[in-house]
This record gives structure tokens, C-alpha cells and sequence, in this order.
């Protein structure tokens, strides 16, 4: 199924997605990966504010390339999303409601998704400029320091992705590998 | 003897690292398309299609085709007549990558200190240079940008002679196997058989900078190659993770011999990116 979904995400749109359906998002999504996903929590342990409001909205697991001139954002596909798998529980219960990344979840998390009615989506990791297409603007908002893995906020448009964890606990990579194995 | 001064590799390196981050080999090309005609799940023929389009939109728009534009790895085989001057060889090479890195607006992803403070070098420097002697008079400079997803499912492993080779085509299966999603199937297996520890993992990354249209030219390991690419793709991975059947584009075995005691085996993931571009001087 081919689904819009606009940010900041609802819950009730959110519990209607299933594994596998094809999504576009259009608004705001907020980038982060390791570096900055560490100084987020250590924010949050502190009982300090974030960076952004968290609220209903989308974490996209990325370090884009510099933009060349003329451009909103470089190249800026997903980077792979077990290694924010430590934080990302401590974001949902901020308020996060969907995540963007590729490869699969570790069960905490899942558990966590479950707990928060929060998704995972799956974009095309290595079609970097595919995704950079539907990118229209993007600066930096925190952590300038760390280069590329500075938190940005990006307004997007039909941004393509795929329910990968629904708010059910289901997991399409391991539905998906059960299916084709032989 | 034949002098070549060090300056004269710099905005060759630097081509290379823009080249290879832009534009994809035919050869991966070829193979997706290959594929794809026999992929069985169609969620994962529209992520084959998306690779295609984005390996030709990178072309098109002078943009690298991933965002992880890679650690710079240069492979150097250096004419044993050759005498260089002008200055500093492995400055030279980093110069390069400084430059290519820079002026194609590459992603910088090195930083200076591996856990202590982790802060980025800025210019994506220092390159990870390998250099051979051969005869002639020549240099052949390969660049291979890696990315750190696939980079990070690798692994070596000493094993023991009595494993034999299903052990090792167990270890290299099942190493693919745990990987799953991560590396951004569909992947080419670098294998690195024999050698001692670091000797492995070195022939498992040079590997990969074979032609994935090329069999392998000694037909014993080409049918080990098939045997491992037939199990890999059977494991129901697919690209990206999602199901399917096209989980490995190739398998490449290089190999070496090693001391009576061992048997190192190395597996270096690369993912469907596999970029690497080439230059004589």
C-alpha cells in the first residue's frame, strides 16, 4: 500500500501502517546518528531540554556529503541503524514517533516502538541521491561541530520509505528473510 | 630508473576519489540488471530498480552515489625502476584525498582518535595507503572509498586446518547470514583465504577490486566462489534486508599460503557500492 503521511505524525495514522507498505513523508524530519544521538541522551539523563521538540516526530539516522553549489543537501541516504539502537528507547519516550533508517532493529527497541506506538522505516540505503532528491531545504540546528553528523532539520517532500517495524512489533526483516529462504 | 615527482600524483588521486564516488562500475551495473531478472520478490525488484536509477542520477548530477563516500583506501603498486622526488610520497596521497574530498563535495568521515574524543580530521585524511614493488617503471594507483556499514560486518577468524573447506565456506556463509539487513544488500564477499592474521583481511579487501564479470582465473576457487554465491543468495535476505533472492552480486576469493599451524580466513563485506577506479603513471 502506498501511504502520505505529513509531521508531525499522529498516533491513529501511525497504527494503521503495516510491514512492508510504501510510504512518502512530507514536512520536517530532524537528522542524527552516533555522535549526536550520545549527546542527546546525555541531555535527556540530565533532565535537560532537546535541542528540538520531539513530539510526534521523525529521527533520520544520516550524515549527508557537503551540498554542492546550487543544491539544498549532498547525497543523503540512510546510514545503518543498529548502532543508535543504545538511544533510541530514551528518544521515544521523549516523544519521538518514527525513526528512518536501514537494517534491523535490536528487541528493546521493538519493545520500545510497541510501548510508544512509534514506527521504524526503512529507506534505500546507497540510493543516496534518490533521497536527496525529495530533500527541498536543511540546516543545521545543533552540534555544528560534528561536521556531518550535526543535527539538521530538513523539510521534505514525498520522502520515500518502507514500514520496516509496525506499532505492533512486527519486523520485516525477519518476515521477509522467512519468506525467501531456502 | 625513471624519476616521478610525488606532485604529479596528487590531482590524479584526486580524480580517482571523485570518479569512483560518482561514477559506478559496469560491472555492478551489470550484475543488478543480471539479477534482477531472476529476483523472485518484487519489493526487492523495486529496490534493485532504485539502485539503477540512483547509480545513473549520480552520473547525471556530478553527485557521489552514497552519501558515505568512504574511507579513502589506495592501493599503490609502485615500478621497482621508479624514483620518486619532490617530497613526501604518503603526503602526496593525502593530499589528494584532501583535494578530491574537498573539491567533489565528498562526505569527510574520518576522525582523528578511534574512542577517546572521536573528533572528525575535517578532509577526510589520512588515507588507508597500501603500496606493492613490481617490476617496471611504473605506478598503478587504485582507489577504493569503503563505507563503514559493510566494513563493519567483516571479520577474521583463525581456523584450523581440520575445519577444511566446508568449515571455511560455513564461516563465510554464516558470516553473511548474521550481517542480515546491515550492509546494504545486495553485497560482494571479499574473501581473503591463507596468509597469516593481517595478510587475511588484506587479500580479502583486494579481493573485492576484481571485475564482478570476471570468473575467478584459477577454476578451482571459481567453483568454490559459485558454491558460496548459490548459499549466500539462498539465505532469503534480499536486497537491503527486506526478502529476497539477490543478497550477494559476487563472491571473490583471493588466497596465500600460511604456516603449517594455521588457517586464517578472512571476510571483508562490501556493499553494492563497490566503487573502485584506477590510474597508471
Amino acid at each position: 500500500m502506498e501511504i502520505h503521511l505529513t509531521t508531525p505524525l499522529k498516533t491513529e495514522d501511525l497504527e494503521k501502517l503495516k510491514i512492508g507498505d510504501q510510504v512518502y513523508i512530507t514536512g520536517t524530519v530532524y537528522t542524527g546518528r552516533d555522535a549526536a544521538h550520545k549527546r542527546l541522551v546525555e541531555l535527556l539523563e540530565r533532565g535537560e531540554k532537546l535541542p528540538f521538540d520531539a513530539e510526534g516526530q521523525i529521527i533520520y539516522y544520516v550524515g549527508p556529503a557537503p551540498a554542492p553549489p546550487g543544491k539544498p543537501i549532498g547525497s543523503a541516504g540512510p546510514t545503518t541503524s543498529y548502532r543508535m539502537d543504545p538511544y533510541a528507547p530514551a528518544l521515544m519516550d521523549a516523544g519521538m514517533k518514527a525513526m528512518i533508517g536501514k537494517g534491523p532493529r535490536s528487541q528493546p527497541v521493538i519493545d520500545s516502538m510497541i510501548k510508544n506506538k512509534a514506527v521504524y522505516l526503512a529507506a534505500v540505503g546507497g540510493a543516496a541521491v534518490v533521497v536527496a532528491k525529495s530533500i527541498k531545504e536543511s540546516k543545521v540546528i545543533a552540534y555544528e561541530d560534528l561536521g556531518p553528523e550535526a543535527i539538521r532539520e530538513m523539510k521534505v517532500e514525498n520522502f520515500p520509505c518502507v514500514v520496516a517495524n509496525d506499532v505492533n512489533g512486527n519486523d520485516i526483516y525477519k518476515a521477509g528473510v522467512k519468506k525467501y529462504q531456502k | 630508473m625513471r624519476e616521478v615527482n610525488v606532485k604529479d600524483l596528487i590531482p590524479i588521486v584526486k580524480k580517482l576519489c571523485i570518479d569512483a564516488n560518482y561514477y559506478m562500475g559496469e560491472d555492478v551495473i551489470q550484475r543488478i540488471k543480471e539479477l534482477k531478472e531472476k529476483e523472485e520478490s518484487s519489493t526487492a525488484r523495486s529496490v534493485l530498480d532504485i539502485l539503477l536509477e540512483n547509480y545513473e542520477l549520480a552520473a547525471e548530477e556530478q553527485m557521489p552515489i552514497c552519501q558515505d563516500t568512504g574511507v579513502a583506501v589506495c592501493f599503490v603498486e609502485i615500478g621497482q625502476d621508479v624514483h620518486m622526488i619532490g617530497g613526501d610520497f604518503t603526503e602526496a596521497m593525502n593530499e589528494g584525498v584532501r583535494q578530491g574530498y574537498k573539491d567533489g563535495y565528498l562526505r569527510k568521515s574520518m576522525v582523528a582518535d578511534p574512542i577517546i574524543d572521536r573528533i572528525n580530521t575535517k578532509d577526510n585524511t589520512p588515507a588507508m595507503i597500501y603500496t606493492d614493488i613490481v617490476p617496471g617503471d611504473k605506478i598503478k594507483i587504485t582507489v577504493a572509498p569503503k563505507g563503514g556499514g559493510s566494513e563493519n560486518m567483516s571479520e577474521v577468524k583463525m581456523m584450523k586446518a581440520a575445519d577444511g573447506i566446508e568449515g571455511v565456506i560455513d564461516f563465510v556463509v554464516d558470516r553473511v547470514r548474521r550481517s542480515g539487513g546491515n550492509p546494504c544488500p545486495p553485497i560482494v564477499v571479499g574473501v581473503g583465504l591463507g596468509g597469516n592474521f593481517e595478510q587475511s583481511a588484506l587479500l580479502a579487501k583486494k579481493s573485492l577490486l576484481r571485475s564482478l564479470t570476471e570468473k575467478n582465473p584459477d577454476p578451482k576457487w571459481a567453483k568454490i566462489e559459485d558454491e558460496i554465491l548459490e548459499k549466500v543468495n539462498n539465505l532469503g535476505i534480499g536486497p537491503q534486508g527486506l526478502g529476497g533472492r539477490t543478497t550477494a552480486l559476487g563472491v571473490c576469493i583471493l588466497s596465500k599460503p600460511c604456516h603449517i599451524a594455521s588457517m586464517p580466513v578472512a571476510v571483508n563485506v562490501q556493499c553494492h557500492a563497490a566503487r573502485h577506479k584506477s590510474a597508471v603513471i
